[in-house]
């Protein structure tokens, strides 16, 4: 086997890691990195489960390669969180009942983060525009998209003092 | 001293309040460890191999070139799994759909395993096994499948509940009968009847995460196995059993699930696992891609429904039938004989007769998704409910209303009912603002009832008192949905403690005796019921405690808001002991402070449910927004309301999606032609609205506090809630599930 050297950071941390050329940014994550936060739900870019963001950009994982993250900066659900604080998404998402098996939770929240990123307050049509790509099939997404709407609420009234 | 299970309409503390769930910041964080985020030094990875063909006889398998490549450490196939059955058919049928044995029953039927170094290496190993193939002929349509010449399955399949036995094979595996009183006597006394054929395809539970396991298994017979299911003792039973291990050997421990919905009830590929596992002498991790979640797991029925109900021109129903045909996949069900049980169970009828078949056909086993069978009867029943109220000229609301079982009518599939939820969800959607708002052009409102019968089953926990008072409850029903607030509640009500002083753990099979699989909508009915008992049961321990210490006999003593006080006034100078009090000192009372208890949850409670729900369709394209859905539904006591309610919209939202857009597709050659989540095109965010939701609380008085299981009735009403509402938007009456716009629009062309 031949294998691509990789260096990159994920989360803020450098890391460094040697896959086959085939394989996907997903698998380097879950496999290499043990960063299990990331799911599987397809593997074809179809849910959203294992979103994460590439230099800032929304991205399903599994239509990435290992290879392509050289030099670039990934997020995961695990970076959510700072200094032991949780982030207020992943607070609200707790209070407001937006999970129920969880396993499509990470991915709904990289991808929130980025909405709530580029669009500080978006609509109701917005928020379930942008989250389309990430599938629930536990909650009938009600409670997630009011779990974003609070917590868009709070990062505002943050920046602002 | 066996504990009381009638219900007692006591006053709350906790019980009822939204608190944060335990598991809540693991699964915000990616901490908690689901099917396939466990890993063991030197684990290979296992892969299957798959039949290409619907119906083939498997004439050669020659592993012999991937036994060759480097980096495979074992290989099996049907052969590799001797027959510890015992004779027992329903456990071969399991074995042979886990692994063929000598025939390919349909696309994505497992032939042969293998366990390997990597993935990579695995999948190139799938590619050198050759497998000669002798194709069949197939059937995949329910109705096709009953016809007398059409390609048999099983050639030892005799229909069961037919008289006399018949001799000859079939497809139709058996055939149910329920009912009472006297169909035609009814059908004569009708003033109008209406007689309509309904068809649903079939459909997937559509859980995000894919079946995943990591298995060991040793020459000693000692295996481990983790596992994403919904029922962990379960499958140590039928792995044991299919696999010829001791029951204790085996241990498996349930990961984090990622959804089930009833199709994690069922092993698929956890014995291969095993098996490789022993094979190699090395840990396996089998995970399965969606390709295979969606070929060979367990999606429900696709069927074909026949309804018939009379009317007097008053609204009284005079009698009612229906026959229902459920396909079952390659091996024998009883989804027809749960369509049947289901199909009327709304109504309070003098005159009924349901029969229900199961069909066999080229397709994978079918499994339970969520109130299995009930939605596609309903589809039918409810709709010819809206034909007849219309007819009628009545408002269909008010025509339920007046047919509506009710606490002493005996239900279609046999029991008499207590007290229960039917009329009062269809006096709350009667009043419900949803119900007053205006309709809009090319809008249409559709109301539909829905039922399901919940289970209570084995059921075992232990609660133990840690020396600083905080409790730890163990319980062996596997938390779908969010299960553990709910138990830390009812612990903690029964303590008289703080709800944060609780901490559930669902513990693996070594750890408790037998508890059934989460399903039936049972899991917070029957571990709830077994909490408050262990709980008991540790009070009463600590109230012997606090009597010994004080040295006055245990009957003067009561336990109160968390404390242990002594009655009387001789008792008056005696402080109380605080369980935390208890707690501490018990080192020196007699040791670890625990209760316990099994039982068989007897008294499950239905549950009804009546659903509203507004739709728009486009009459160029045939595409069809839900813009306002609303549930009613009986919990008897909502425990936790945010997770009640969660359930609630769940399952109106996959009811959504199988009533517009869901759907197995398969081609001429019997090959299942959308196998991923772009072309089975489940609910995403855009599609649907907020979900309304009202609990209504109509007590079980087998329960100590009330409760029925919630969690699968409201998947029920959503196809006919849908196919109302779009049948009034368009004007055509929709008899083919999903309502898919090519549906739509040839049902208005068809009218034209």
């Amino acid at each position: 086997m031949s294998g691509v050297t990789v260096s990159a950071k994920v989360n803020g941390d450098a890391v460094q890691y040697v896959c086959p050329p085939s394989e996907s940014l997903m698998d380097v994550l879950r496999n290499r990195l043990n960063l299990t936060g990331v799911k599987e739900g397809c593997g074809t870019g179809d849910c959203g489960a294992c979103s994460v963001t590439l230099d800032g950009r929304l991205v399903c994982s599994c239509l990435v390669l290992g290879a392509e993250a050289e030099g670039r900066a990934i997020g995961t659900v695990e970076g959510l969180s700072q200094d032991g604080e949780l982030h207020p998404l992943q607070t609200a998402f707790i209070d407001h009942a937006a999970l129920q098996c969880g396993i499509c939770t990470p991915g709904f929240l990289v991808a929130a983060k980025s909405l709530l990123g580029r669009n500080p307050n978006p609509s109701e049509e917005e928020i379930r525009y942008a989250l389309a790509g990430n599938l629930c099939r536990c909650t009938g997404y009600d409670k997630i998209v009011r779990a974003v709407q609070s917590a868009a609420k709070v990062m505002r009234k943050q920046k602002r003092s | 001293m066996p504990y009381e299970t009638d219900y007692t309409n006591q006053k709350f503390s906790v019980i009822g309040n939204r608190v944060n769930r335990p598991d809540g910041v693991d699964k915000v964080t990616g901490r908690a460890k689901y099917g396939a985020d466990a890993s063991a030094a030197g684990q290979l990875v296992g892969k299957i191999l798959r039949s290409p063909h619907a119906h083939a006889l498997i004439k050669k398998i020659d592993t012999s070139k991937a036994e060759k490549l480097p980096g495979v450490k074992a290989i099996v196939t049907g052969d590799d799994f001797p027959d510890f059955t015992g004779g027992n058919r329903s456990l071969m049928d399991t074995l042979e759909n886990c692994m063929a044995r000598g025939r390919a029953l349909y696309d994505g039927h497992a032939v042969a395993a293998v366990a390997a170094v990597d993935a990579q290496t695995a999948n190139q190993a799938l590619k050198l096994i050759k497998v000669t193939y002798k194709k069949l002929p197939h059937v995949t349509d329910v109705d096709e499948a009953m016809k007398p010449n059409a390609p048999i399955v099983h050639d030892w399949i005799r229909t069961a509940g037919v008289d006399p036995a018949p001799t000859t094979a079939s497809n139709i595996s058996q055939r149910n009968e329920f009912g009472h009183g006297d169909v035609e006597t009814g059908f004569a006394q009708a003033d109008i009847i209406i007689e309509k054929t309904f068809k649903t395809e079939q459909t997937h539970q559509g859980y995000i995460e894919p079946h995943a396991c990591l298995a060991t298994l040793g020459p000693d017979g000692v295996g481990e196995l983790w596992v994403t299911t919904q029922g962990h003792f379960t499958f140590r039973n039928m792995c044991a059993s299919l696999l010829g291990l001791d029951v204790a050997k085996l241990k498996v421990t349930s990961s984090e699930i990622g959804g089930g919905f009833g199709g994690k009830t069922h092993v698929w590929m956890e014995p291969v696992a095993l098996q490789l596992a022993r094979k190699s002498n090395r840990p396996v991790k089998l995970v399965m891609t969606r390709e295979e979640v969606f070929k060979a797991t367990g999606p429900t029925s696709s069927t074909s429904v026949d309804v018939k109900i009379g009317a007097k021109k008053n609204g009284r129903i005079t009698a009612a039938s229906a026959e229902l045909r459920y396909q079952s996949g390659a091996f024998p069900g009883m989804w027809g004989m749960l369509g049947a049980m289901t199909s009327f169970a709304c109504y309070d009828l003098k005159h009924v007769k349901s029969v229900g078949y199961d069909v066999l056909c080229n397709r994978p086993k079918v499994a339970a998704y969520r109130a299995p069978s009930a939605p596609m009867a309903a589809f039918g029943v409810e709709s010819v409910i809206d034909l007849l109220a219309a007819e009628l000229k009545m408002d269909p609301v008010e025509f339920r209303i007046k047919n509506a079982a009710k606490k002493g009518t005996q239900a279609s599939y046999g029991p008499v009912y207590g007290p229960i939820g039917i009329g009062p969800t269809l006096e709350a959607v009667k009043n419900h603002p949803h119900m007053k708002k205006r309709l809009g052009k090319n809008q249409g409102r559709g109301v539909a009832c829905g039922f399901w019968f919940n289970f209570g089953g084995q059921t075992c926990t232990d609660l133990n008192i840690g020396i600083d008072g905080s409790v730890n409850l163990t319980v062996g029903t596997v938390d779908v949905g969010g299960s553990r607030a709910s138990l830390a509640l009812i612990a903690a009500e029964e303590l008289g403690v703080d709800y944060d002083q609780v901490r559930v753990t669902i513990g693996d099979t070594s750890s408790l005796g037998h508890n059934d699989t989460t399903e039936g909508s049972r899991g917070t009915f029957s571990s709830g019921m077994a909490t408050i008992f262990a709980a008991r049961n540790a009070v009463d321990v600590m109230k012997q405690r606090a009597a010994d210490t004080w040295g006055i006999p245990v009957d003067q003593v009561v336990w109160e808001e968390g404390v242990a006080r002594a009655k009387g006034r001789q008792n008056s100078n005696l402080p109380p002991l605080s369980l935390k009090e208890i707690a501490a000192k018990s080192p020196r009372t007699g040791g670890p402070i625990a209760g316990h208890n099994e039982v068989v949850a007897d008294g499950a409670g239905v549950s009804f449910a009546s659903h509203i729900c507004d739709v728009e369709v486009d009459p160029e394209t045939g595409s069809t927004r839900v813009i306002r859905y609303t549930v009613v539904q009986d919990a008897g006591k909502a425990i936790h309301p945010d997770y009640v309610e969660g359930q609630f919209q769940g399952g109106a939202a996959q009811g959504i999606g199988w009533a517009l857009n869901e759907e197995y597709i398969y081609g001429d050659d019997g090959t299942l032609q959308n196998a991923g989540f772009l072309d089975y095109r489940i609910p995403v965010c855009s599609d649907l609205p907020f979900i309304d939701t009202e609990i209504l609380e109509i007590p079980n008085p087998n329960h100590p506090y009330g409760v029925r299981g919630v969690g699968e009735t409201s998947i029920v009403p959503p196809l006919a809630a849908i196919g109302n509402a779009v049948s009034n938007a368009v004007g055509v009456r929709m008899t083919h599930v999903p309502m898919s716009p090519p549906r739509i629009l040839k049902a208005i062309e068809d009218a034209q």
